[in-house]
């Protein structure tokens, strides 16, 4: 079965651990400059929003790649950028509707979200379950759930 | 490791910028943040100087678990000599800047002299520079940060600046950062106005790699966090109701200081509770309260997000406090609504705006609106001398005064004074709930006794966050105490000082006491920082920064008479309530303090006590 991480905005605090995971995973430091996740504070709202790549089945980046560097993990489905293939053009980057692959300019590199391979660190670190990594067919289970019980059914009673 | 070893040093008459070395003697006996900054001060800064003069230093620093993995650790303090108190002034601040500080590459900021003009400074990992702040001087913290992003061209700077109030000396002011998150008290900002400084501004990118044993670190700091998700207090009721979950409780046992501690018991209290900040309003039927919000790092959440009815009388012309920001704590709750009488949720939610905004205490200030209150009640001030009739309960009077103390108009300039020089002026200097000239809080030492103890000896002005005694006298953490006697109360503010010392130098929050102990914070530092950091260790570290400081305060002119409560809280007993006939027993409790510290009759640490303790 393939996951998706799946994001509640609704239930972050804006503590940042998702992002402190992210780049301790991947680089061995804390340093949220360096996270593939970021959570955005829309202060006069009261809101607070985390994003991160969603994993395009068409992926804009692997297409607009020249030299083949964003490829496909077979396993969790996610678009995998290979670091001894990418020149740093940063076409990718371009292609991205959503900005989520991004110029590392210490390593001359790109870096997206992979899904850490299959155990996403942000979603071990978040304290409130607003990043979650669930099936990547049922990311609606959560909202049906909440709405199937609303309806207005009375129990059956026994036959 | 955990430290980044670097300090900077900011000398704002030469307009220089230098990087120096972490003294790391230093750093293995006071560990970061609080201890090891305060270790700099008493060693570079005479006691005796002007809080206001170019002579007197303001230190910004973190501690080592500041911008790591560590829950709440994101934390950093600022030390000075305060202005409100002339004692040591250390106050803690959340939100994002510490962690940015450490992620920059520094462990603290040491700010000296005084700049010939306003200037902020810049700090973009090590390049680091003091830029012309000649437009922004005049404008509010909030408009400072946003300029501030504005021309760096860059959302994800972190800006502390002060407000007017600290442009204006307000003797109070506070440092604010990411909006509404404060350094809050003592009169920390007036100290960076006093220098020219209006504000520092950092991006880091560097990060935090200097962790002894990451591996260990992260065992550590997810078994801690554990600690805190399991925990009533830490786990629920503050993500849920904040630190207001206490209003309705304090009021019940009857130690809530209402009408400038004449009374304990506030009528209004349900309405300015935390429940009450989720309940629907009638008048456009949405909660007071938005969402909770966390600090960097923080996985308890505490923090309250608000939004008033933009139709209440008070912002009904004024936009710009129509969205979300910072809400009530409890303290403000307490300090803007039961000491003033005041029981309109949505006004004390925009009296504590207008304190973020221009940046001042909400505590200091409330109380003091309180001392006025009453001298206009007695009619020592009138209409014409407070421009707005203030009789207790005018939310109309505590919102005027609120907006004159942050433009510095009219009896704005007098508010500026705090409490106890305000009441002094006019005659009545009794009527100041002040201890060492700053304002206590929500806990009124006739209810809950050891905070009285707490108060009274705390190093830098009456505060609960130096031995918050209400953990155990109310909360039963880590035990349950009697609320009403003074027994066994100096041992327990004692350990409570300690070991809140410690936690304020290692980056964390000292809301993590409600679950932690030292037990579950000396794994954390042990495997961040090199040299074997003990439960043991840091207990001792946490008694040899208490006597620090206490020195130091001797040195600057304190004495053991100012080791004492207004005569209000020992001689008029509670009214009403559990505490109903009792006066406060300070008396009774600071000599056996002095004596379990190993200090003297006056007040000072004996030869064996410092030797002990290598001071």
């Amino acid at each position: 079965m393939q996951k998706s991480l799946h994001i509640d905005p609704s239930k972050c605090t804006g503590c940042l651990q998702c992002e402190m995971a992210c780049s301790y995973e991947n680089y061995g430091v804390f340093n949220i400059s360096k996270s593939r996740i970021k959570v955005f504070n829309f202060e006069h709202e009261g809101r607070k929003v985390p994003y991160t790549c969603t994993q395009c089945a068409e992926a804009w980046c692997m297409n607009a790649c020249p030299v083949d560097a964003i490829r496909i993990d077979a396993a969790t489905g996610a678009k995998v950028v290979h670091e001894d293939a990418c020149v740093g053009c940063k076409v990718c980057t371009i292609a991205c509707p959503f900005g989520t692959v991004n110029y590392v300019a210490d390593t001359g590199k790109v870096q997206k979200c992979d899904l850490c391979g299959g155990d996403p660190a942000c979603v071990t670190a978040c304290p409130t379950a607003a990043i979650t990594y669930v099936d990547a067919d049922w990311t609606g289970l959560d909202k049906m759930r909440q709405w199937a019980g609303k309806t207005n059914t009375q129990p059956r009673a026994s036959a | 490791m955990g430290w980044t070893r670097k300090i900077l040093r900011v000398d704002l008459s030469k307009g220089t910028c230098k990087s120096e070395p972490l003294n790391m003697e230093w750093a293995q006996q006071y560990l970061g943040q609080r201890g090891l900054a305060t270790k700099y001060f008493v060693e570079e800064v005479d006691p005796k100087v002007d809080p206001l003069a170019p002579g007197n230093k303001l230190i910004m620093a973190t501690g080592p678990l500041t911008g790591t993995m560590a829950s709440t650790g994101g934390r950093y303090s600022v030390i000075t000599k305060g202005p409100l108190t002339g004692a040591i002034a250390c106050s803690n601040s959340g939100g994002y800047f510490g962690a940015e500080l450490k992620f920059a590459g520094w462990d603290m900021v040491i700010f000296e002299g005084k700049s010939p003009k306003p200037v902020y400074l810049s700090i973009q990992d090590d390049v680091v520079e003091l830029r012309d702040a000649s437009h922004l001087w005049g404008k509010t913290t909030w408009d400072t940060e946003e300029i501030i992003k504005s021309s760096h061209h860059d959302p994800q700077v972190r800006v502390a600046s002060i407000g007017r109030a600290g442009e204006n000396q307000v003797l109070y002011a506070c440092v604010v950062n990411d909006l509404h998150r404060a350094a809050g008290r003592s009169g920390v900002g007036a100290v960076m106005g006093s220098k020219n400084l209006k504000a520092v501004a950092i991006r880091g990118t560097v990060g935090v790699s200097g962790i002894r044993d990451f591996k260990a670190f992260m065992t550590a700091t997810t078994a801690a966090k554990k600690v805190l998700a399991d925990n009533a207090v830490t786990g629920q009721g503050l993500p849920k109701f904040g630190t207001q979950v206490l209003m309705n409780v304090i009021n019940e046992m009857g130690a809530l200081p209402t009408h400038n501690a004449k009374d304990v018991q506030f009528e209004g209290a349900r309405k300015i509770s935390g429940e009450a900040m989720h309940e629907k309003r009638l008048s456009d039927g949405k909660a007071n309260l938005i969402t909770n919000a966390a600090c960097f790092g923080c996985t308890i959440a505490c923090g309250r997000i608000s939004q008033v009815d933009k139709n209440h009388w008070s912002v009904v012309n004024s936009p710009k406090y129509w969205g979300a920001t910072g809400g009530l704590e409890y303290e403000a709750a307490w300090s803007l609504g039961a000491a003033d009488g005041v029981d309109d949720l949505d006004a004390l939610t925009v009296a504590n705006m207008i304190c973020n905004e221009d940046g001042f205490d909400p505590i200091t200030f409330g109380a003091t609106v309180g001392a006025v209150m009453e001298m206009y009640s007695m009619g020592v001030l009138t209409k014409e001398q407070i421009g707005i009739e203030s009789p207790f309960g005018s939310a109309q009077a505590l919102l005027e005064i609120a907006h004159m103390t942050a433009e510095g108009r009219g009896f704005g300039k007098e508010m500026a004074l705090g409490s106890a020089r305000l009441t002094a002026k006019y005659g009545h200097p009794e009527l100041s709930m002040s201890v060492k000239g700053q304002e206590f809080p929500a806990y009124d030492p006739r209810g809950i006794q050891g905070m009285g103890l707490t108060y009274a000896t705390s190093n830098r002005g009456a505060c609960h966050l130096r031995s918050y005694t209400v953990a155990s006298e109310v909360l039963g953490i880590p035990v349950k105490t009697d609320p009403l006697v003074t027994e066994g109360k100096p041992a327990l503010v004692m350990a409570f000082q300690d070991a809140t010392a410690a936690f304020d130098s290692s980056g964390t929050c000292i809301f993590t006491t409600f679950a932690w102990s030292l037990g579950d914070l000396a794994p954390q530092i042990d495997a961040a920082c090199d040299g074997g950091w003990s439960v043991e260790r840091l207990a001792e570290l946490g008694e040899r920064i208490w006597n620090m400081e206490r020195l130091f305060n001797n040195a600057a002119g304190f004495t053991a008479k100012d080791d004492d409560l207004p005569a209000r809280l020992k001689t008029e007993p509670a009214k009403t309530g559990p505490a109903k006939g009792l006066v406060s027993g300070i008396d009774k409790m600071v000599p056996e303090y002095y004596q379990l510290r190993g200090w003297n009759k006056a007040g000072e640490p004996d030869k064996e006590t410092l030797a002990r303790l290598g001071l």
